[in-house]
């Protein structure tokens, strides 16, 4: 994969992080599950996943459009 | 009277115990202004965690967090998670990582000192340090105004505001000046680590006195306005996503924040840090906010300028532990401000005095530092005795003002074409806009919907900062390289 390439879908991948934080398709809802709303554990949920992607992303991809680009090899 | 010597008694050992770590500090401090600011850039991954948590959560978390959730919700729970967990957490990679590489390639200390030698300008490297302390300064008074007045409230006010605001400010003043970032950064660890222990402390103990979680929270639905369900009230769309987005960027450029990207000791530290920072995020509001949530089901009667969190656990909690979690709340709250009394003096120090008075050594250089400490915390702590209006109202609206400094900045740090007008007008133009949103009274603070003016005057900075470099040649003295070909190893 060109790094070009690879930027843009670690950008898009950040802004679905971004855009999901929140979960608006939940908006009004007011379930309960294991004494917390439900939209409270999406959220905790979203977060942990968050925290697994910049693992990822610390191992395949650190460096990514902020140190100059260098062919490996 | 035995209560009121538990709650002091609480407090002062946990002075002493950050004194003594600022002591510990100063006698392995270095007597040179890069290892008094930023520790020589050798901060490792738990204390780089840890320093960068409790500087950026203040007193917020057990005070100003829980009063919204107990008016209007726990949604501030998501509020904060997408802001500080996710969006930060992106930009400490976009520009956290990058000025890391660009500060320890080129040497530089503060924001300012970064740009104005990009930019071959002295007058930009002074507008930045100036606008970052007009906004910091009456947010530091406000940190002193909240520790004043929870320790007169703790302590049924046997101990006065001035005296509870005053000693914390020469205890602070006394441990920064002594320690520099190296004793920050470790108090900070040390405080970090206490807010959390005691916020699922407080967590567990009222879930437990009133018959579990579950029924702590089964309280909301009866709520008027319903808190179980998400949105409504005051949150709406366009206000989560608004203050998020706009605090997001604006901790980015809080002094004190944005000199953490510069200490790290290596690349790995960042790596390591990085993918621990959301879960540490949402473990410590999850329970801030709901706490602040149940007060309201459970019934707890809390004035317009009442903390809620303290009165919720006199109410289900022993004094003794009602004490201890105040105790962490003001660690809260000087993690921030000593941190801030750092920065704030770096900018004077570094970017205003040395290069507009006269030259000095660096050693003298590490000494002014001291003393500016001590005339920014004696200033906004005569200032917060007086309270006047505007610095109320440039401290509540400071995250808004950073915030526009924060796209200029990012644009000049991977945009090689931008100039120093670009610079000029995207930081100057956002700034009027911003600020006559705020003062003037015909300008709204809201757009399009409910967008927030900040939101609005970010993407205004964004326009004019590359518009008019696009329209404008860069001067001889324009550097873009130094920005440039940087790598880690």
């Amino acid at each position: 994969m060109t790094s070009r390439l690879e930027a843009v879908g670690w950008g898009v991948v950040a802004l679905i992080l971004v855009a999901l934080a929140v979960p608006w398709f939940m908006w009004g809802s007011d379930a309960v599950a294991a004494g917390l709303p439900v939209w409270v554990w999406w959220h905790v949920g979203w977060l942990c996943l968050t925290s697994v992607v910049f693992w990822v992303f610390t191992r395949r991809a650190w460096g990514l459009g902020v140190e100059e680009v260098t062919p490996r090899g | 009277m035995a209560e009121l010597a538990i709650q002091v008694g609480i407090l002062l050992g946990y002075m002493f115990v950050a004194l003594g770590i600022g002591i510990v500090a100063y006698r392995v401090t270095d007597r040179t202004a890069e290892d008094y600011y930023l520790a020589s850039r050798t901060l490792g991954t738990v204390v780089l965690l840890f320093t960068t948590f409790a500087t950026l959560l203040s007193a917020f978390t057990f005070f100003a967090g829980p009063n919204i959730s107990y008016g209007a919700g726990p949604e501030w729970i998501l509020v904060m998670g997408l802001m500080d967990g996710v969006i930060f957490g992106i930009l400490w990679y976009v520009v956290g990582y990058k000025q890391w590489l660009v500060g320890k390639a080129n040497d530089y200390v503060t924001l300012g000192e970064m740009l104005g030698d990009r930019f071959g300008s002295l007058g930009l490297r002074v507008l930045v340090a100036a606008l970052s302390i007009f906004w910091l300064f009456p947010y530091v008074m406000l940190q002193q105004q909240g520790a004043g007045t929870a320790v007169e409230a703790l302590t049924g006010g046997a101990v006065p505001y001035w005296v509870g605001a005053g000693g914390i400010t020469l205890f602070m003043i006394v441990y920064v000046a002594l320690s520099g970032m190296r004793g920050v950064a470790w108090t900070d660890t040390l405080q970090g680590a206490f807010m959390l222990v005691m916020v699922w402390a407080a967590f567990v103990w009222v879930a437990s006195a009133v018959g579990g979680v579950g029924a702590a929270t089964a309280t909301l639905g009866d709520v008027d306005g319903n808190f179980l369900a998400l949105g409504g009230g005051l949150y709406s769309p366009t206000y989560v996503l608004s203050t998020a987005i706009s605090i997001a960027f604006g901790v980015t450029m809080f002094p004190q924040v944005n000199q953490r990207f510069f200490v790290a000791d290596s690349k790995a530290v960042i790596k390591r840090t990085l993918p621990l920072w959301p879960v540490l995020v949402v473990l410590l509001f999850v329970p801030a906010f709901m706490l602040g949530a149940w007060a309201k089901g459970l019934g707890i009667s809390a004035g317009a300028n009442d903390n809620v969190l303290p009165l919720l656990l006199a109410e289900y909690t022993p004094a003794w532990f009602a004490a201890l979690v105040v105790a962490g709340a003001m660690a809260a709250m000087m993690s921030s401000s000593d941190s801030m009394l750092l920065s704030g003096s770096s900018y004077f120090t570094r970017d205003v005095y040395r290069p507009l008075v006269r030259e000095a050594s660096d050693r003298r250089e590490a000494f002014l530092g001291r003393v500016g400490v001590a005339v920014f915390a004696t200033a906004s702590f005569v200032a917060s005795l007086f309270q006047p209006a505007t610095l109320l109202e440039i401290g509540d609206t400071a995250f808004g003002g950073f915030a526009q400094l924060a796209l200029p900045v990012i644009v000049a740090l991977y945009w090689p074409r931008t100039t120093r007008w670009g610079m000029y007008a995207g930081i100057g133009l956002s700034q009027a806009f911003y600020l006559s949103s705020v003062f003037v009274g015909f300008v709204p603070g809201t757009y399009f919907g409910g967008w927030s003016a900040s939101v609005v005057g970010m993407v205004l900075g964004l326009v004019f900062t590359v518009g008019v470099s696009a329209v404008t040649t860069p001067d001889a003295a324009e550097d873009p390289s130094v920005y440039e070909g940087l790598s880690a190893d």
